[in-house]
């Protein structure tokens, strides 16, 4: 097959995958009439449009970021005041638009703050990145006329009497259309954008900055424009939680928020387009699924992102490009087996530890600590704290586990390279 | 007296950037963690002085707090060192996440009962009718002497010069027979344990809660930048800067309306910046500060290098 085939194969098969995820994305909430799962949906679709604009600075442009919800939060808060001007005399298209205020906001906020942050690079940036969004947060509760406080600002997205296409934006269900519209329109803009000039620029000037400066582009100019556009891609994700929630407080461009999109965007994986998206995806629903079932939900959440970075640095993506690349050469095969094998240790010591933390929780941060040999329960068990038996059968699975991750892990761990070296020795 | 107030705030900021300016110009580490070494810090001074009294604690808690850190740089820092500055910098981020779990689930989420022992309870002298704790005296004295120490330390002993030219030349010093990786896990247990004797005398004198590490990290890590990136004298000098205008501005209570009047400049009344007064500016001022070193002197006080 000729080089331009394989090129118009390729292209097709890349549309083929982003009008399929459009596909899934409509009809999912249509298959399951679950009110659950459209505030989730909506959720997802609002973290995915955040996750890929904080990627172009960390991944394209390779500016670590600890204050990306400054540009969120503005644009909420713009769009929200801009909701209730238009309250008075707009209808449904006019709401519709409102992202757009927000991501304006998130680009003006970054044409002022970028011009400070991004005149350097590295960890410098980091830090300053962190100081002006503590810089932002402080102020936002000094201003309580334009942040409203502690409160917030709220309001009402349904808006005028007349329909837009017999839409008004009230039921959830319309508004999470309104969030796949301007999501998928976002998502393209951000591909479309790694494709321009601009794009490739920002990945030079991410790998090698000084060779960037001497073919004669400014680095700090690149660094400037790729934060102004983030921050606008931001702005439009606050707008949509504006509406999506029709509140907006103060704790939208604090540091928590900065710090979950950014642990979204390195689970999901950093080095590719589509890594955030998996990310943001994965870290919403476990956020809304584990944290409705457990208050330790942070804490596993921690301990999940410190293996991610020790385990698979390149996030959740390179995993899924590297057994592509083994599909590819007909090796997965191969280590099926093995994966199939570690799942059991994994899930064993998985339930010992999750047992452990439950019990440690229930026992100091519990509401029935208090009492001396209160039994509560404790993942659905009815447990005694104050007895050895649960603790000593807890710490049981867990060594379990751990042994038999040792084992079955190891021969892993000798397959995997087995597999690898023949994948390289294949290509050499 | 204020002036004094600064200056014990001012020499506790220090203890804590001066282990962070270590970290950070030996292994290039910036450690996101270290004020979660303060909260241990006081958290841990807090258990053993329930336990045994203060004078234990004091010794013990930043000890303990020095091992955990050698252990997280053991097991993993050096692992997550393979992957590059981000992986480690990320690394550290999740680490303060953790640690703020942890402390949630081992000591609950509201602040726990750490006082000041009796014997330092009381005033040292009183100076225009404002009385001087002996508290504040004895965090003065603790930190003035540990900074001697560790001046001498760097400075008049083998294992400091090694150091020192661990610092600049690694390699070098590893070619001479040096353990440098060894080396990097005292120095960051050092940095850390640093961090925790602060938590140990700040943890009392202010408050011990697990906000506190996200409180005083921010801050942290604004002395650095406006001193320079791994330079200790430029993190001493913005240390007592930043505690100064802190203090000071906490006490002050006139509004910007004031401010400008003072040099002729009359604000339009009745908007909302006018009115703020400037005990309402304290929480952003040190950001200010930040922003503007950035500005105007992009590579700190006495920052030598650009990175």
């Amino acid at each position: 097959m000729s080089r331009a085939a394989t090129e118009i194969l390729r292209r097709r098969g890349r549309l083929l995958l982003w009008v399929g995820c459009l596909a899934v994305a409509c009809v999912l909430p249509l298959l399951f009439k679950s009110g659950f799962l459209v505030s989730l949906l909506c959720q997802m679709g609002i973290m995915v449009v955040f996750a890929l604009s904080y990627n172009m600075l960390l991944g394209q442009t390779g500016l670590l970021s600890f204050g990306h919800a400054v540009y969120y939060g503005l644009g909420a808060f713009v769009a929200m005041h801009a909701l209730n001007l238009v309250g008075k005399g707009g209808g449904p298209l006019a709401t519709a638009l409102l992202p757009l205020a927000g991501g304006v906001a998130g680009l003006l906020g970054g044409v002022v703050l970028g011009y400070v942050t991004t005149k350097k690079a590295g960890t410098t940036f980091a830090m300053i990145s962190l100081g002006i969004g503590e810089l932002v947060a402080a102020c936002a509760l000094m201003f309580p006329g334009f942040f409203g406080g502690e409160g917030g600002v709220s309001g009402n997205r349904v808006v005028g009497k007349e329909k837009l296409l017999g839409l008004t934006w009230g039921p959830q269900i319309e508004m999470y259309g309104l969030i796949v519209a301007w999501a998928f329109v976002a998502v393209v803009a951000m591909y479309a954008l790694t494709q321009t000039p601009l794009g490739r620029m920002a990945n030079a000037v991410r790998d090698n900055p000084e060779r960037a400066e001497f073919v004669g582009y400014d680095t700090q100019r690149v660094r400037y424009l790729m934060l102004i556009l983030s921050g606008f891609f931001a702005g439009v994700a606050g707008g949509l939680t504006a509406l999506n929630y029709e509140i907006v407080t103060a704790e939208t461009l604090n540091a928590h928020t900065s710090g979950v999109v950014l642990l979204m965007t390195f689970v999901g994986g950093i080095g590719f387009f589509y890594g955030p998206i998996i990310g943001a995806i994965l870290i919403t629903v476990m956020q809304i699924v584990i944290g409705g079932l457990t208050h330790a939900w942070l804490l596993y959440f921690g301990l999940f992102f410190l293996f991610m970075v020790l385990a698979a640095p390149g996030g959740i993506a390179s995993v899924i490009a590297m057994q592509r690349a083994l599909w590819q050469a007909g090796l997965l095969g191969r280590m099926l087996p093995h994966y199939l094998a570690t799942v059991i240790p994994v899930l064993v010591l998985l339930a010992g530890l999750v047992g452990l933390v439950e019990l440690a929780y229930a026992l100091l941060a519990g509401e029935g600590a208090t009492a001396g040999d209160e039994a509560t329960r404790v993942l659905g068990m009815q447990v005694h704290l104050r007895s050895a038996m649960p603790w000593a059968a807890a710490l049981a699975v867990s060594a379990a586990g751990a042994a038999g991750l040792y084992w079955i892990g190891g021969r892993m761990k000798r397959a995997w390279h087995e597999t690898l070296s023949t994948l390289n020795g294949g290509r050499a | 007296m204020s002036m004094l107030n600064g200056i014990t705030y001012g020499l506790l900021l220090f203890m804590l950037s001066s282990g962070l300016t270590l970290i950070f110009s030996m292994m290039g580490i910036l450690n996101f963690a270290h004020a979660s070494f303060y909260m241990l810090g006081a958290y841990f001074a807090y258990q053993i002085s329930a336990w045994t009294g203060f004078w234990p604690g004091l010794l013990v808690a930043p000890l303990l707090v020095g091992a955990v850190g050698a252990l997280v740089e053991r097991h993993g820092l050096r692992r997550a060192h393979r992957f590059g500055h981000v992986a480690e910098l990320l690394f550290t981020f999740g680490l303060a996440f953790l640690v703020e779990e942890v402390v949630h689930l081992v000591w609950g989420k509201v602040a726990v009962d750490y006082r000041i022992p009796l014997e330092l309870d009381g005033t040292l002298f009183s100076l225009f009718e404002t009385d001087f704790p002996i508290y504040k005296g004895f965090m003065m004295l603790v930190s003035v002497g540990m900074l001697l120490a560790l001046y001498a330390l760097l400075t008049r002993t083998r294992i400091g010069l090694i150091i020192q030219a661990a610092l600049t030349k690694p390699e070098m010093v590893e070619a001479l027979g040096h353990n440098v990786p060894r080396i990097f896990m005292l120095v960051f247990g050092g940095g850390t344990a640093l961090a925790g004797l602060a938590g140990v005398i700040g943890g009392n004198a202010f408050v011990t809660e697990p906000g506190m590490a996200a409180a005083v990290g921010s801050i942290v890590f604004v002395v650095v930048v406006v001193g320079g990136l791994g330079s200790l004298a430029g993190a001493f000098i913005a240390s007592i800067l930043i505690g100064c205008i802190q203090t000071f501005s906490v006490a002050l209570s006139i509004s910007i309306t004031d401010v400008f009047a003072l040099v002729g400049i009359a604000l339009p009344q009745g908007s909302q910046v006018a009115r703020l007064t400037i005990t309402q500016l304290a929480p952003i001022l040190p950001y200010l500060l930040m922003v503007a070193i950035l500005v105007f002197r992009p590579r700190g006080l006495m920052g030598s290098r650009e990175s």
